[in-house]
């Protein structure tokens, strides 16, 4: 044991505060003003008990229960069960991110780039860096609890009180510092930032599968899972303490243990045995193909999960949807109604829509990576060997073109799959997909507008994240708003037809690849006679 | 004594990075540490620093065990890496004044501010925009604002340009002559031949040669560059003399320093127009252990 280990803790917590608290504010503002939205949205969109009592039915079937969480007063589903049945566990795993990236950040983050060595070089504790980060989770998660509790409270909503959302937001507390006591300790077994990132995402994954699994099929293992027993909160139902209680001590034991083991090992060394990499880069790496795949792909493989999780949740939700929805005036706003066609075929169509939205946030982010790569200066690395700035430029852009066919495929098919299986009307399982498909031109316009703008500025491409954000909300309120025509024109996806309701057209698909095409081409030529940036 | 180490060792898993490690710096000196990459430097001074845990043998700084005591010893000294990493997001000058707060100690404005003209640094600037030199004058500011007893430098002019590298050993000169010690870890084997009072070489985790550069010298060979136009029959065969190279008048030849007066009255028998001498440089002494030992095949 080495003396003063808390040596000046007080002094790096000032620091790191000072450091966090613009990052911080902007996550508790975001998942604060969600509740609060979601919590305003709910009591707005359904007014009677009846309406809520036939949401509380679609709620109840296992691949519900297994995506949101197995629920409590579903026979008497009031706004504040509803609330907490389909809001807490996801609520619950975007603050564990929070908390993950932050106690990562502060820890082995630091510790990688060499930071800590510099600050530890000084008369600083050994465990003052741990301990202060552990302070800064503690207050980040404190006031998240606190002000969410304060603001649900006096939204003033029907049976949204002040013990249930206590209930609610210590339930987001516990899991917060949950995953940030994890993250503590992975920091001390892995010896890098990802590695240790990695693990703790795996501990939240892990958990969230026991959960589901549990949840669905009604059986004690959620108990397991931290998730699973804070849900046992019961918040706005039964209003229990005891799993926050249980799931802060863990979380305290788990604190300690780190501690312990940061006190015991080298600075910069783990205690899980390094994994050896591979000694040669791979005839894949090698091509330009494989290298630009092998950057990105932890984030592909989250996307392909990503894609089919939601097209399996949309697909299970279809079955129960027709009554829900004929109930519903909001929702029938939003779909336009037509005669001819059953409200979920109308329903269909736009989930589809938004699906095809999802999946272009993959494909910008695949072509995106080339930006990265410039600003970074890893660039300068191919383009400084015999590579033309042509040919990188046009393997971003087929990569990201294949990656928005692969993505939505994926997703549409999952989809496709769970509706067919739950929908007892003949909806066919090709009609689906091929309806999906048509979208891609669509993409590929919005892909095309991030390509014409980086080539030719190297900079504000970020615009095309607005672009299609812009989109989504003409999609989505479109119809509700009466937003004139001019206005929808400027979405691609507007000109997209709507295939189990619109009739198949050629043209539109053809004149939006040409569009495109073009922006492709502008792309690369500015691309190839720009400078390229530093920093 | 400011550093007391001797008998270090230190192992990786199976990897020996220390075998047995022994650096002495004394008040008021200044101690070159010098070794080829992954001989040891960094992990001896990461052991000082208390950030790695010694396997066996001493390791003090002011007689005070680096580990245990660490945060004592880091309240007297002086830190400065080779490779500084900074948060992006904060600008120079806010780091600066964060290491200088943390030391604990009170630093004149005055002082901050000479060393930012001297280094010619613009504290204003967010720490991602710095080049590498520039990072490092940041670590090289927060570390000699501080009047700290010992300073551990580690390849700390890495990335500075030749004013700056100049300015910096200035600066380790002042500070020396403030009865101040330092420890410096260096590539730049002509940075340490000027500053440094002892030199320490490190070899794979071994200490091959440490003493005062002046007794160093005396180890190895003067070189001699002799001109004459007579031929100098049976000169190879003088004790003392090596690595004999004729170049039509000239004569090139390293003498052992005990035999450099037997040398110079033989050739005090030939016409000689012209005598040149050269002390052997650090290089030299670096190089020759080097390649002996490659030879050995240690």
């Amino acid at each position: 044991m080495s003396r003063q280990p808390f040596y000046q803790a007080m002094k790096l917590l000032l620091f790191y505060l000072k450091r966090e608290y613009v990052k911080l504010s902007i996550w508790l503002l975001g998942l604060v003003v969600t509740t609060v939205a979601v919590a305003l949205a709910f009591s707005g969109l359904y007014q009677s008990d009846t309406e809520r009592q036939l949401m509380a039915e679609t709620m109840e079937n296992p691949a519900m229960k297994a995506l949101v969480g197995r629920g409590f007063g579903l026979d008497n589903y009031t706004n504040g069960a509803m609330l907490s049945h389909e809001m807490l566990v996801m609520t619950m795993i975007v603050v564990a991110v929070m908390s993950i990236l932050l106690v990562n950040r502060l820890t082995r983050q630091d510790e990688e780039n060499q930071q800590l060595e510099l600050l530890l070089a000084l008369p600083l504790g050994r465990l003052s860096p741990s301990f202060s980060a552990i302070v800064v989770l503690f207050l980040a998660n404190g006031l998240l609890a606190i002000v969410t509790t304060v603001s649900l409270t006096v939204l003033g909503v029907d049976s949204i009180d002040f013990v249930g959302s206590l209930s609610y937001s210590t339930a987001l507390f516990a899991s917060g510092i949950f995953f940030g006591a994890i993250t503590l300790l992975t920091a001390q077994l892995s010896n890098n930032q990802r590695g240790s990132m990695m693990l703790s995402y795996l501990v939240l994954g892990i958990s969230y599968m026991v959960r589901a699994v549990g949840d669905a099929g009604d059986l004690w293992v959620s108990y397991l899972s931290p998730l699973g027993l804070l849900q046992e909160t019961q918040a706005y139902v039964g209003n229990y303490f005891w799993p926050q209680s249980i799931i802060v001590l863990i979380s305290f034991i788990i604190i300690a243990l780190s501690m312990s083991l940061r006190e015991k090992r080298d600075l910069g060394s783990g205690l899980l045995p390094d994994r050896r990499g591979k000694e040669a880069a791979s005839s894949f790496l090698k091509t330009t193909p494989g290298f630009i795949l092998s950057l990105q792909k932890v984030p592909l493989i989250s996307w392909f999960v990503a894609m089919l999780l939601i097209g399996l949740s949309y697909g299970s939700v279809l079955g129960d949807l027709d009554a829900f929805l004929s109930e519903n005036e909001v929702i029938q706003q939003i779909i336009g109604s037509t005669e001819d066609y059953s409200l979920t075929e109308q329903f269909i169509a736009i989930i589809l829509k938004v699906m095809a939205i999802i999946a272009t946030i993959p494909t910008l982010m695949v072509f995106h990576k080339l930006k990265s790569e410039e600003v970074k200066g890893r660039l300068d690395h191919v383009l400084a060997r015999p590579f033309s700035r042509l040919k990188v430029y046009m393997w971003y852009s087929v990569i990201s073109l294949l990656t928005s066919i692969f993505l939505l495929t994926i997703g549409v098919i999952s989809l496709a799959g769970a509706g067919v299986y739950v929908l007892d009307t003949g909806i066919d399982f090709m009609t689906v997909v091929e309806a999906n498909l048509v979208y891609l031109p669509a993409i590929w316009v919005v892909l095309g507008v991030m390509g014409a703008i980086y080539g030719l500025e190297g900079k504000f491409d970020g615009f095309t994240w607005l672009y299609l954000l812009f989109c989504f909300v003409l999609i989505y309120l479109g119809d509700l708003l009466e937003f004139p025509d001019w206005l929808m024109a400027v979405s691609p996806f507007y000109w997209i037809p709507e295939l189990p309701v619109d009739a198949f057209n050629i043209w539109p698909l053809v004149t939006l690849t040409g569009i495109s095409l073009v922006l492709f081409i502008i792309g690369g030529v500015g691309f190839i006679s720009r400078d390229i940036r530093q920093n | 004594m400011m550093i007391d180490v001797s008998g270090l060792k230190k192992n990786f898993g199976k990897v020996e990075a220390l075998k047995d490690v022994h650096v002495t710096v004394e008040k008021g000196r200044i101690v070159g540490f010098i070794g080829p990459n992954g001989a040891g430097k960094s992990t001896t001074i990461r052991i000082l620093l208390g950030l790695l845990r010694k396997d066996a043998g001493k390791a003090e700084i002011f007689g005070l065990d680096c580990y245990r005591d660490a945060v004592e010893i880091h309240k007297r000294i002086s830190y400065v890496p080779g490779d500084v990493n900074l948060w992006p997001n904060l600008t120079g000058g806010e780091v600066i004044d964060l290491f200088i707060d943390m030391q604990g100690k009170k630093v004149a404005a005055s002082r901050k501010q000479e060393l930012m003209k001297r280094f010619d640094f613009d504290p204003t600037k967010k720490c991602r925009t710095y080049s590498k030199g520039n990072r490092q004058k940041v670590a090289l500011i927060a570390a000699f604002s501080v009047e700290s007893d010992l300073y551990i430098l580690d390849e700390p002019t890495s990335g500075l340009d030749p004013l700056m590298e100049r300015e910096f050993q200035a600066l380790v000169k002042e500070q020396q002559a403030k009865g101040k010690s330092v420890l410096l870890s260096s590539h730049i084997l002509s940075e340490v031949e000027q500053l440094c009072d002892d030199v320490v070489i490190i070899r794979q985790g071994e200490i091959i040669e440490s003493g005062s550069l002046k007794d160093l010298r005396h180890l190895t060979r003067t070189q001699f560059i002799v001109e004459t136009k007579s031929d100098m029959p049976g000169f190879k065969d003088v004790s003392g003399v090596f690595d004999v190279t004729k170049n039509e008048d000239k004569w090139h030849f390293q003498v052992d320093h005990e035999h450099i007066s037997s040398v110079l009255s033989f050739l005090g028998q030939f016409p000689v127009t012209k005598l040149e001498t050269k002390e052997p440089t650090l290089e030299d002494l670096f190089m020759r252990h080097y390649e002996s030992d490659d030879k050995g095949g240690a």
